[in-house]
């Protein structure tokens, strides 16, 4: 079973947001990246299977040569090779292109990733790969079992769960519970830099979105108190300074 | 491949300058280095922080379950050899695996103790035999370690031990028969390291299994480490095979305390993590307990201390990387002389002793500092043992007691200083002739003092001064006295640690400012003066009580003013630079250097 594992470098969940360049650019300046968390759910999953039942897995990460460190923690966590696509990943659609390009030209049984990175949470990527593939695609997934080259998967939907089964190759998007969450250990660590990653330039992609700046959400006001013996001045806060009423 | 060249000796610090070029500092870590602090982080914040109540509880089977765990992920193999099935990691490798699992409470101690001094006796005084039959399991913590010096009527002077191994008849056996007090894991080792006098005194180390003829004591009650298994060992007739002698008989003291240098650095390692963890929950509570209708992070006496703890923790953590790459250096070159590894870093470590102590006693006492004050910024929930400060408050204080007691070690700083300069190891001769004349000339008025640390850097040339000052009359009229001297020696040996704490900050603020440039470190500046600033009255203090307990008449004023040249400092504004600090450790929420 071959197993391509989607990662994305994004920052660490206490990172400080600010941007620069007149609101066009994140700042980065002190931040700490890692492996998008729910990627990482998928590459513990993608490693599970491949040692129940053989096979290999590789990472793809599409990301310019400042995420190397985190692609070197997914060889450490477990994975057998990765691939890097040496471009900014732009937005969802550039990304996906890419690996879009990389996965036809390597036949794959899985592509996993995580439902969404946790920077820009767009959630997009998995469907968008599928559909320049022409695969399936399932999202989010907490539990994946294989049986030959059948896939049974449950995801969660409002009210109840959903049993989904379908024939390799697919794209999937995971989430916690899939797999054990697993810390590299020092074998793992010791032997990623000596685990093949292979630098591909980008494929051509047509610009379809563009970025024109980024903005913080307001930061909240100070909060009033109100004598709950004059709760008349609670509606007129409301109404005339709120003007929510 | 260029050639190593050892760029301070130990104890060199005294009387030479070091540039900043020429220490480590924890800025220039590796990749790999990083990923294994994180696979350590994790380790700890997944396994052991959310259980520390059941660990305190010592359930049956989890500490042993734990240090399974972490030796499937390899932490118990750091510094084994990996044709032992460890990782053969440099040390200053192993003092970052130490660090970040040091916040780890009582596992802390369990695996500081598995992997330091339960192991490493074996790794560097076992015969290959020895090594080939319990390295590996040690390096996966198959088998666990633990190490039995202390006695019920020795602890300091551990040489006075009173149990006992007698050859059997036959000469296959010894015969051991003693008790052994305070040991750490010994609820669940496997493998005992016992020291015991053959033919009553030929001090020597054995390796002892688990079986008939041991047994074990009751669980001590203990102020802190509660889930740590501390217990005596009663050895009854304990038949130990003549291949498990350690070492030469009679050279047990080689082994116990080659193996103190060692683990006394890491004991400064361990505590950096329980500072930093601490440092973290005091900065996240100030963030948070409102009073006074606001965080009481904003108010400058709480400021005060959370600045103060990361400025302890900084400058000890400088201190602590220093030597440890010292070390490591010294010890490359002893492997390139033709030493084996494990013959190069005790001889490294030996030459380093000094600074060894210099840090147990350091990086002890910050710890006991910054648990100190994270009590008192919780206020009384501080005191609640519902909030983790109370653990870490009674958890901090047996690194003052145990590896040495810290008056133990500031008597050793001073002694081994005086016999290297006796063995001329260290020319103390010529910087204290020095100072001499200095006190009769006329006070040097400092030129261009306004460029970045040149004061800094005068002020710790002049505490070194001090030093020599205050050592130099002390050997003199105590000569051979000296070691009973113990409140001068003591006076001495703090001032001798505030040296080597002010240069390390100093060398390493410097270094990052080399690196970065100086609007990028303004903090490292504030951290390292604030350091200085107080450091310098310290060593007045110590100085001047060590003057004043032997010298008299003429003497004691030409000392007494060339201490007070000898640490005088610029007038820094302190509370600002401390605020400057705090500020930034309360927008990062949590220690950030
Ligand atoms: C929780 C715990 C775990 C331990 N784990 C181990 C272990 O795994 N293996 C092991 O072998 N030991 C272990 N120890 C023992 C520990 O190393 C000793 O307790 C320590 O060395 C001090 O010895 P002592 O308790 O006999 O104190 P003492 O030596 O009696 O000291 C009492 C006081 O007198 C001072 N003092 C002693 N001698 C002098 C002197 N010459 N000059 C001035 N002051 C002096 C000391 O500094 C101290 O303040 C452990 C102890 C504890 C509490």
């Amino acid at each position: 079973m071959k197993i391509l594992v989607c990662i994305s470098h994004v920052p660490d969940t206490t990172s400080k947001i600010s941007f620069t360049d007149n609101n066009t650019k994140f700042n980065n300046a002190g931040v700490q990246y890692i492996i998008g968390p729910y990627d990482e759910y998928a590459l513990s999953k993608a490693i599970d299977l491949r040692e129940a039942g053989g096979g290999s897995v590789t990472v793809i990460n599409v990301g310019e040569a400042d995420t190397e460190p985190t692609i070197r923690k997914a060889l450490a966590i477990g994975a057998d090779d990765a691939i890097r696509v040496n471009a900014f990943p732009k937005d969802a659609n550039f990304v996906a292109e890419q690996i879009a390009a990389v996965a036809k030209s390597n036949t794959y049984d899985l592509i996993l990733m995580g439902r969404e990175s946790i920077d820009f949470n767009g959630g997009m990527v998995h469907g968008m790969v599928a559909e320049l593939l022409g695969l399936p695609s399932i999202s989010p997934i907490m539990k994946l079992e294989i049986n030959g080259t059948t896939a049974t998967m449950s995801k969660e939907i409002e009210g109840g769960k959903e049993v989904v089964e379908c024939n390799f190759p697919f794209v999937a998007g995971c989430q916690e519970p899939i797999a054990e969450w697993k810390i590299p250990n020092m074998r793992g660590i010791m032997s990623a830099k000596s685990k093949p990653l292979a630098v591909l330039e980008p494929v051509a992609s047509e610009e379809v979105v563009k970025l024109l700046n980024f903005e913080t959400p307001k930061p909240k006001g100070a909060c009033k108190m109100i004598d709950p013996a004059t709760p008349e001045q609670l509606f007129d806060l409301l109404r005339n300074e709120a003007k929510i009423i | 491949m260029a050639t190593l060249i050892k760029k301070i000796k130990g104890g060199e610090f005294v009387i030479k300058a070091t540039d900043a070029a020429d220490i480590a500092i924890p800025e220039e870590r590796t990749e790999e280095q990083k990923m294994m602090a994180d696979m350590g982080r994790d380790f700890l914040n997944t396994e052991v922080i959310p259980i520390l109540d059941r660990i305190d509880k010592q359930e049956e089977g989890l500490m042993q379950s734990l240090l399974d765990k972490a030796g499937e992920l390899g932490l118990l193999g750091i510094s084994i050899p990996e044709k032992y099935n460890g990782f053969g990691k440099d040390f200053n490798t192993s003092l970052l695996i130490t660090e970040v699992v040091g916040a780890g409470y009582s596992f802390a101690v369990a695996l500081a103790a598995h992997t330091g001094i339960g192991t490493l006796p074996i790794l560097y005084f076992g015969n290959d035999a020895q090594k080939d039959k319990y390295l590996p399991k040690l390096a996966t913590g198959e088998l666990k370690a633990s190490y039995c010096l202390t006695e019920p009527g020795s602890g300091s002077d551990a040489l006075a031990a009173k149990t006992k191994a007698t050859l059997s008849t036959d000469g296959t056996h010894y015969i051991i028969t003693g008790q052994k007090m305070w040991i750490t894991n010994a609820g669940f080792a496997d493998v005992f390291i016992v020291f015991a006098q053959v033919d009553g005194d030929k001090f020597t180390g054995f390796i002892v299994e688990k079986g008939d003829g041991l047994t074990l004591g009751n669980e001590e009650h203990k102020m802190g480490i509660k889930g740590s298994s501390t217990r005596q060992v009663f050895l009854n007739d304990c038949k130990v095979p003549v291949e498990n002698v350690l070492g030469q008989i009679g050279k047990g003291h080689l082994i116990a305390f080659n193996i103190l240098n060692i683990g006394r650095i890491k004991l400064a390692a361990a505590a950096l993590g329980g500072c930093k963890r601490t440092s973290m929950l005091s900065i996240q509570y100030a963030k948070e307990r409102i009073q006074f209708k606001q965080p009481i992070a904003n108010f400058g006496a709480i400021q005060h201390k959370l600045a103060e703890q990361a400025i302890q923790i900084f400058t000890c953590e400088s201190a602590m990387y220093r030597a440890g790459a010292d070390i490591q250096a010294a010890e490359e070159e002893y492997v390139a002389a033709g030493k084996s590894y494990e013959e190069a870093l005790l001889a490294a470590a030996q030459d380093f002793a000094i600074e060894c102590a210099i840090l147990k006693v350091a990086g002890s006492e910050v710890l006991d500092y910054v648990v100190d004050e994270g009590v008192q910024i919780l206020g009384g929930y501080g005191f609640s043992a519902d909030y983790p400060m109370d653990r870490a408050y009674r958890d901090s204080r047996i690194n003052r007691i145990f590896e040495g007691t810290n008056e133990i070690n500031r008597m050793l700083t001073m002694d081994m200083f005086f016999k290297k300069a006796m063995k001329g190891e260290l020319d103390i001769m010529g910087p204290a002739m020095a100072v001499q004349k200095e006190l009769m000339a006329i006070p040097d008025f400092g030129a261009d003092e306004d460029e970045l640390f040149v004061a800094e850097k005068k002020a710790l040339a002049n505490m070194k001064k001090a030093l020599l000052m205050g050592a130099g009359a002390a050997a003199q009229k105590f000569a051979d006295k000296l070691a009973t001297e113990q409140e001068v020696l003591m006076n001495l040996a703090d001032i001798a640690i505030l040296i080597y704490m002010s240069e390390s900050v100093l060398l390493r603020a410097e270094k990052l400012i080399s690196q970065r440039g100086e609007a990028a470190c303004s903090l490292f500046v504030d951290i390292a003066k604030v350091y200085l600033n107080d450091a310098m009255d310290k060593v007045n203090v110590a100085g001047k009580n060590a003057i004043n307990s032997f010298a008299t008449g003429d003497e004691q004023k030409v000392m007494l003013m060339g201490l007070k040249r000898f640490t005088k400092i610029a007038p820094l504004n302190t509370r600002d630079a401390r605020r400057r600090i705090a500020a930034k450790l309360i927008e990062a929420g949590t220690y950030p250097f």
